[in-house]
């Protein structure tokens, strides 16, 4: 589905490229949830750019669908991924159902206009992450979590085989962080994309993810939280002075 | 969407509301005619007095004209920058469009004094101040186009807008400083802003620039909306964020330059109108905002125009006066009313 070869990642400026990781091979299936973990400022949000095509990567290939992803136009590359990006949406006094409506865009004519398989997309995605209620509510009016499951809408609107999401649960209480991640997760499995997203609910994507991707420092590690608890890739995430990672209970625990 | 139908209704009712203030507007003046006179000279041609049917061909109608295009291009630009920028105080000349059309009127009427350069009085024809207000225009926004060429971030452009405005600015200043008071006083006339004294020629030719900024516009409405989710959603779905950018600001600078040039630098209208339209249209939709606001400026235009006119009296005030003394209380009126203000 969506595979990385030897990739490097970083920025490109005028006094030369700046890498942040390099050496990624990854490879996401159809119908996989996979999450994305590392300390902060690791670079995962730089990872999902250049997996995402908003950001050329330096080195290395991505292909996606037997596909080269630069080779993609922004049109089709907008029918294959779609995107929920930590920043809200700057204009909060959109309705629930004209900000997922936006994720039909690649699909509709110059002007705009709702087809009826626009629309049928459109309630199918209100359904899936079960917002009706919601539908006629303004942006500003919905709490993070309520918020947070209208732009997941809007990214299955979009219809792309592939979505990619940027920390979905940040702000969200406990209740909320499981509620998207199970969400995510039973889309997998009812619609057959594959989902990649960035988190930092180590527990819960454990518990949920069908394969994990580990950023560190000089090396990103991929595999089911299986194999990657038996091999104790967990320790290395962070530094071990506060808290490390217990394998009986297979979550992280506070030094004491 | 449930709203869709109001809005069109709306959108009717604002038109009607165009064509209304238009006839109010030829039929007010300083010579009184009378309404089957006005509806002959109109539709036949005809009057029962020939000074009459000049009038109303040769001053009214071409002034009527020149406040449709004038409210509804500055208004279509206001939307444009405020939905480009994100930035509910964003206005057709944020871009310093009138700045470089200030700048160039100025260096006519004020800098031949200055520098003693030949006879200021040969150059001021209505023409040289047009041209000389268009190419300020064009010289302030290839600056800006080279700056958006350069930049990455939507907002920095916003800012290097502003700063081509204070520079113009200032240069204005030290001219107006070094002129005689009359020039003086013809540079701040030409600053009230007028949309009388345009012959037909010149309002055909207002007319295809603002046609030619109208048809940019429309075919960026699908992208405006995207952008409303923010750029790197907009991306995300497929927009050109910098060709779609280069078109905005190509329509903005044709509607909001070429109305410069003949009208002068008219204040407010680009700023207000949208914001007064979303009081009346909640709605983000460009399909529908970009007509609303299109109508809207016409009439908030043609209305300041007759009570420009001072109904009864020989006086015709400063349009640009008349706009903000108008516009702002309403503005201030419909925000203190709706309390939550949602950008």
């Amino acid at each position: 589905m969506i595979s990385a070869n030897n990739l490097s990642i970083g920025y490109r400026n005028k006094s030369g490229d700046t890498c942040i990781a390099s050496a990624i091979n990854l490879e996401i299936d159809e119908g996989e949830l996979v999450g994305l973990i590392g300390v902060n400022g690791v670079g995962k949000s730089t990872l999902l750019r250049s997996l995402s095509g908003v950001q050329p990567y330096l080195k290395g290939e991505v292909s996606i669908l037997n596909k080269n992803l630069h080779k993609l136009s922004s049109e089709d590359l907008a029918k294959t991924i779609s995107v929920v990006l930590t920043e809200q949406p700057i204009s909060k006094n959109l309705s629930v159902s004209e900000l997922i409506a936006l994720g039909r865009q690649p699909y509709t004519n110059w002007i705009g206009s709702l087809s009826k398989e626009d629309r049928y997309k459109i309630q199918t995605a209100i359904e899936l992450v079960n917002i009706e209620a919601l539908k006629d509510k303004r942006c500003f009016e919905l709490s993070d979590g309520q918020l947070q499951k209208v732009l997941i809408a809007r990214a299955l609107a979009q219809d792309t085989p592939f979505i990619i999401l940027d920390e979905p649960t940040t702000h969200l209480d406990m209740y909320h962080q499981a509620y998207v991640l199970k969400l995510l997760k039973k889309l997998t499995t009812e619609t057959n994309k594959s989902i990649l997203f960035a988190t930092h609910e180590i527990n819960l994507a454990l518990q949920l993810c069908d394969k994990i991707i580990i950023m560190e420092n000089d090396k990103v590690i991929a595999g089911t939280p299986k194999e990657l608890i038996e091999k104790n890739s967990f320790s290395n995430i962070f530094p071990s002075d506060l808290i490390y990672f217990d394998n009986e209970s297979v979550s992280f625990k506070i030094r004491t | 969407m449930p709203y869709t139908a109001r809005y069109k209704g709306l959108l009717l009712l604002l038109f009607v509301l165009v064509i209304l203030m238009a006839l109010v507007n030829v039929s007010l003046g300083s010579v009184e005619i009378p309404l089957n006179d006005i509806f002959s000279i109109l539709f036949t041609k005809e009057a029962s007095q020939e000074s009459w049917q000049y009038i109303i061909l040769e001053y009214r109608l071409p002034k009527v004209f020149t406040a449709i295009f004038t409210g509804s291009g500055l208004a279509v630009s206001g939307l444009l920058m405020q939905t480009l920028f994100r930035n509910p105080l964003a206005g057709p000349y944020v871009l310093g469009l009138s700045s470089g059309a200030s700048l160039g009127v100025a260096i006519v009427i004020m800098g031949a004094s200055v520098f003693g350069v030949g006879t200021a009085a040969l150059l001021l024809s209505k023409w040289s101040l047009v041209i000389a207000s268009s190419l300020g225009s064009l010289l302030v926004l290839i600056a800006v186009l080279l700056a958006s060429a350069k930049l990455r971030d939507t907002m920095a452009i916003l800012i290097i807008g502003l700063m081509f405005a204070s520079l113009t600015a200032a240069v204005v200043s030290v001219l107006a400083y070094f002129s005689p008071a009359a020039q003086l006083q013809q540079y701040i006339f030409w600053s009230f802003g007028s949309l009388g004294n345009l012959s037909w020629q010149e309002v055909s030719i207002l007319a295809i620039f603002w046609f030619v900024g109208i048809v940019l516009a429309v075919f960026c409405v699908k992208n405006l909306n995207t952008l409303l989710l923010g750029e790197n959603y907009a991306r995300s779905l497929g927009v050109k964020i910098s060709t779609n950018r280069f078109i905005i600001i190509i329509a903005t600078s044709l509607l909001a330059g070429s109305i410069t040039a003949f009208a002068g630098p008219i204040a407010f209208v680009g700023l207000a109108v949208p914001h007064l339209i979303r009081q009346v249209i909640p709605t983000n939709d460009h399909k529908i905002l970009l007509p609303a606001v299109i109508f809207g400026g016409a009439i908030l235009m043609l209305v300041c125009d007759i009570a420009a006119q001072l109904p009864g009296s020989e006086y015709t005030l400063p349009i640009n006066a008349i706009t903000s003394l108008i516009g702002a209380p309403v503005v201030i009126w419909l925000l203190i009313r709706k309390r939550k203000f949602i950008f």
